[in-house]
């Protein structure tokens, strides 16, 4: 009797895992290797941060449908994505990647937004020596320090975007500076480079306080309080989502903003202007995108092209996403096979005409030269927008390739 | 000091917020002993039901009051209906089950909200006449916030009226002292139940949907105070509403002036101070003894049985897995891998809360201190893998043993919570040490050397590594260890009295457990290649749980296919779906319902009656 219940209950296990785990190789598909289409394994964290991942998604869709209705690539292949969520975890992002490889057969890897999901997928890539598209990681490392031959990045790396406003910050009468910033990688780096570049370019300045509140979990009132205690003359900010919200809001009623200059990171970005409408801080220096006001001929024709496609104005995301799959597109073309070696040669060097303008992948250090827009946040017609701004090319902001080639690994 | 005063008056308004959440999960837990994980669920529900009827009727002060009470009101009516439609055919089941139930509704409800309201942060209206600040000795200090400061002690006079002045009230405190009791003197328990579980939800979506006014909606609201509730609710003693009143505001002062301090607490500071408490005061700061420990394993049948066929029947199984290499692919393997590798993770969780009665919330911090081990050997020391996979059980084992003896002193939730305190220190400790762990952005480049880099003999190798913990633990299981183990589980004083030193054999069972662990860690990590501190994170923790759950907790083979299944599951509908958390939610849900006793319970039950 207990026998038989023990032995049911292991056989119990058995039956529960083995016939499920034999069906998931039934699952994969085989694509044929030269004529059928050219798949793009792409993974990112959808259900993590559906705000900024899903007009992400739009925006590589687009550029997708755009090459294939030319035509396709390589004599007539179209070009196939298949998308993966990665549950906003490391582990699960690695497996995903196994599973596009080993089963869907893809040629490329694409996407992350986390950085150490990036880093992840990167050190998988170059493993499996398979080239991958980093679209959205912000973190230097990916590039620099634990970069490799398999990963190119598109988006500014926070060094980039934090130089890029330093070069404003030094321009400002203020002397006494306060941090906040988001106590993880991201925030830690930004706020180090910020420090480091802002010093060199203005000895005189100090810094007065700086304030950790941990990710998404801003206790407004006490950090506002503690940066108005420090009486600072400006404030850097690198907190984002529904933390900037907070700190916004609470910063407004305790008056932190008052006669105080703020230069804030990537602030300016319809992702995290918009949900604050008429709340938009005033007055802030900022990287960020002004979709609206931007008249090039390349980002009007993307614009419109989103915009007819999707019933929506384009964000930061959709820029993002929409270069990231032009950029695979024309390496494809470029490399005339999908070899993945070639890729990497391709992607070498690689230039293509973004929405921003021609953006170059560096063969030194495989970061593009995607800028940011850097300007000044403003209340227009009840919503935030940026005004006075230029575009800050990324090549003007990255070390050269004698420099980069010392902060990367020998491969 | 005007400052201090200030930032005094920030911590009252923190702590305000906190203890309309927390008040609602004690109250709760007090009476129906269920671990509410929903619970941060209908604070966001709250939040964002409040946000769109503040948006339509917030204009005047009577319209924004009246959208936050109905708001509130709305979110207890669901929570009156998790109650009616699912904890209510549970109380039967073991206790943890309905924790199991509520992790279903989680998942459900994180969909379901992000279709219903978007995937954007929503910023609401500000409170009409309470939009401006005040001036305190100079410094500007919001009116709002002000109000929330009156608040949190008006709501625990009303919650102490009502609990100290009605009949209903009265009943309630009677059921939280002794349910049984309660129940044979003719009090349905049912309708209390459903009634406690209405007015915990509302209170719930009270403290959400006054937050509208004071920060941006967002997903993310259920899991930020869910944690952060839990605490509050053990540092003030379980089911003691002024001492979550007093834990919130010792949280909010310590919040408001550990930043002026150290501003790289925030991360682990909550954790650190319910440690503290716990360490010093083994029901927190007003909890008073228990008779009956809240988590005692309900066993009606002699749980685990040592079988003379199972050998056979765990070779065959083992010798079917050893032969998958010939049949898979490349993914299947390393999705089978992985299964065997949680397997063993949850068969090691299994030996706490199975065998132990020890709940533990933190079990993902020796899971991931074994990768860590592992990681760090190869990337500070070159080791080489077998070294570095000799070395994860080992350091997972010592910071098990360490944090071990301090959680055995304890006992149900405030064991579980300790175990979550630890867990979390060890978190917050990789993620901020750059120079050592790698901080947030991990160690990669942890690959198995060229001999064990094909995926089939990686697979052979956890194959082999896992079984023979597995044996280990069940060897464990049924030597006298295990039964003295069992005996502190269903009668503590009992097995005292013929001389079993019960917190030793728990002890002891932790560090087995936390090595066998760090061991799955080990193995993760090199299948992976890289680690991050997410491997122990809360999620983590929870992962685990519900993998032992899933399976069920009276059969050794339990948290095997608990494990199997919920790792597939994830993996598979993952792929499948952007809405692959409705859907495990919906899946969890359902088995819970259909197998209150977990998979191979149910199977047993069929064999038992077939």
């Amino acid at each position: 009797m207990m026998n038989r219940r023990q032995t049911l209950s292991l056989l119990g296990a058995a039956a529960l895992a083995a016939p499920l785990a034999a069906a998931v190789p039934a699952l994969a598909q085989t694509a044929p290797a030269q004529t059928g289409p050219i798949r793009v394994g792409e993974i990112n964290s959808y259900t993590g941060l559906p705000a900024f991942t899903i007009p992400y998604r739009q925006g590589w869709q687009l550029a997708v449908e755009q090459v294939n209705a030319k035509g396709g690539l390589l004599g007539g292949r179209k070009l196939e994505v298949i998308s993966r969520d990665d549950a906003g975890k490391p582990d699960d992002a690695v497996r995903v990647a196994q599973e596009l490889l080993s089963n869907e057969k893809v040629e490329l890897l694409a996407g992350t937004y986390f950085s150490h999901i990036g880093l992840a997928v990167a050190d998988f890539a170059a493993r499996n020596k398979i080239p991958f598209v980093a679209a959205e990681p912000l973190t230097d490392a990916i590039t620099w320090s634990k970069g490799n031959r398999y990963t190119f990045r598109l988006r500014p790396s926070t060094y980039m975007q934090a130089s890029m406003l330093v070069e404003e910050a030094a321009k400002l009468p203020a002397k006494r500076w306060a941090t906040v910033s988001p106590n993880y990688e991201y925030g830690q780096s930004a706020v180090t480079w910020f420090k480091q570049l802002l010093k060199e370019k203005r000895p005189d300045v100090e810094f007065v306080a700086e304030q950790w509140p941990a990710q998404g979990k801003l206790e407004a009132g006490p950090t506002v309080q503690a940066l108005a205690a420090s009486s600072p003359d400006a404030i850097f900010n690198v907190t984002f989502g529904a933390d900037l919200a907070k700190l916004v809001r609470e910063g407004e009623g305790r008056g932190l903003f008052k006669n105080r200059s703020v230069v804030s990171l990537l602030t300016g970005e319809p992702e995290y202007l918009d949900p604050m409408k008429d709340e938009a801080p005033e007055g802030w220096i900022v990287t960020g995108y002004p979709q609206e006001q931007i008249d090039t001929p390349e980002h009007k024709a993307f614009r419109d092209a989103y915009t007819a496609r999707f019933k929506e104005a384009p964000r930061q995301g959709s820029v993002v996403g929409y270069a990231t799959l032009t950029a695979i597109a024309a390496a494809v073309e470029k490399a005339g096979s999908t070899d993945p070696e070639k890729l990497v040669e391709a992607l070498s060097g690689l230039s293509i005409s973004s929405p921003f303008g021609p953006v170059v992948f560096r063969a030194s250090d495989h970061q593009a030269t995607m800028g940011a827009y850097v300007g000044t946040t403003t209340v227009k017609d009840g919503r935030g927008a940026m005004k006075d701004w230029r575009y800050a090319d990324g090549a003007a902001y990255l070390p050269s390739d004698e420099a980069v080639r010392a902060l990367r690994p020998a491969n | 000091m005007s400052f201090l005063l200030v930032q005094a008056l920030s911590g009252l308004a923190t702590a305000a917020t906190l203890f309309l959440v927390s008040s609602g999960l004690t109250i709760v837990f007090g009476v129906t002993r269920i671990v509410n994980f929903a619970h941060g669920s209908f604070y966001m529900l709250g939040a964002y039901l409040g946000w769109s009827l503040i948006e339509r009727f917030g204009t005047t002060p009577a319209g924004f009051w009246g959208s936050v009470a109905a708001a509130a009101l709305g979110a207890g009516a669901l929570g009156a209906a998790m109650e009616a439609g699912l904890l209510r055919r549970l109380y039967r089941s073991p206790e943890l089950f309905q924790l199991l139930g509520t992790f279903g509704v989680v998942l459900v409800l994180q969909d379901v909200t992000s279709w219903i309201w978007g995937a954007e942060d929503l910023l609401g209206r500000r409170a009409p006449g309470l939009k401006g600040s005040v001036d305190i000795l100079g410094q500007p200090f919001p009116l709002y916030d002000l109000m929330l400061i009156g608040l949190g002690p008006l709501v625990l006079g009303m919650l102490w009226l009502l609990f100290n002045r009605t009949r209903w009230g009265t009943l309630v405190r009677a059921a939280t002292q002794d349910r049984g009791m309660t129940a044979a003197l003719g009090v349905d328990p049912a309708r209390l139940f459903t009634g406690v579980l209405f007015l915990g939800s509302a209170l719930a979506g009270l403290g959400g949907a006054l937050q509208v006014p004071r920060e941006a909606v967002n997903l993310h609201m259920d899991m930020a105070i869910v944690v952060e509730a839990f605490v509050v609710v053990v540092v003030g003693g379980m089911g003691s509403l002024t001492g979550a009143f007093l834990a919130s505001l010792l949280i909010g002062q310590l919040q408001a002036f550990g930043i002026l301090i150290f501003p790289q607490i925030t991360l682990v500071l909550v954790f650190l101070f319910m440690a503290v408490v716990l360490v010093l005061r083994p029901h927190g700061l007003m909890g008073r003894a228990e008779e009956i420990p809240p988590t005692t394993a309900a066993s009606l049948a002699p749980p685990l049985s040592a079988g003379a066929g199972v050998g056979l029947w765990a070779a065959l199984l083992l010798a079917g897995l050893a032969l998958a290499p010939l049949a898979a692919g490349d993914y299947a393997l390393i999705v089978l891998t992985e299964m065997i590798i949680l397997a063993l993770m949850a068969a090691s969780l299994h030996l706490l809360i199975g065998l132990g009665g020890l709940v533990s919330f933190g079990h993902a911090a020796w899971f991931g201190l074994g990768a860590y081990g592992a990681a760090l050997l190869v990337k500070h020391l070159g080791a080489p893998m077998p070294l570095a996979l000799a070395a994860a059980p080992l350091v997972a084992g010592v910071g098990a043993l360490v944090a071990g003896w301090f959680c055995v002193r304890r006992s149900g939730l405030y064991f579980a919570m300790l175990t979550l305190a630890f867990a979390q220190i060890v978190w917050s400790v990789t993620f901020q040490w750059y120079g050592f762990t790698g901080g947030d952005n991990g160690i990669v480049g942890v690959w198995p050397p060229p001999w064990a880099a094909g995926k089939a003999v990686y697979y052979w190798l956890t194959l082999a590594l896992c079984a023979g913990a597995l044996a280990l633990l069940r060897r464990a299981a049924f030597a006298p260890f295990g039964y003295a183990l069992r005996a502190g589980r269903d009668s503590a004083l009992r097995a005292e009295s013929v001389g079993i030193d019960v917190r030793r054999h728990q002890w002891f069972a932790f560090a087995l457990a936390g090595s066998a662990a760090g061991l799955a860690g080990g193995l993760y990590a090199f299948s992976k290649g890289s680690v991050f501190p997410t491997l122990m994170a809360v999620p983590a923790s929870v992962d685990a749980l519900v993998m032992v759950l899933m399976g069920g907790l009276q059969t050794v083979s339990g948290p095997l296919a608990g494990a199997a299944a919920f790792h597939l599951l994830e993996a598979e509908v993952m792929r499948v779906t952007d809405w692959w958390r409705l859907a495990l939610g919906l899946v969890i849900v359902a088995l819970v319902l259909l197998f209150p006793k977990g998979i191979v319970g149910f199977l047993a039950d069929l064999r038992r009656r077939g």
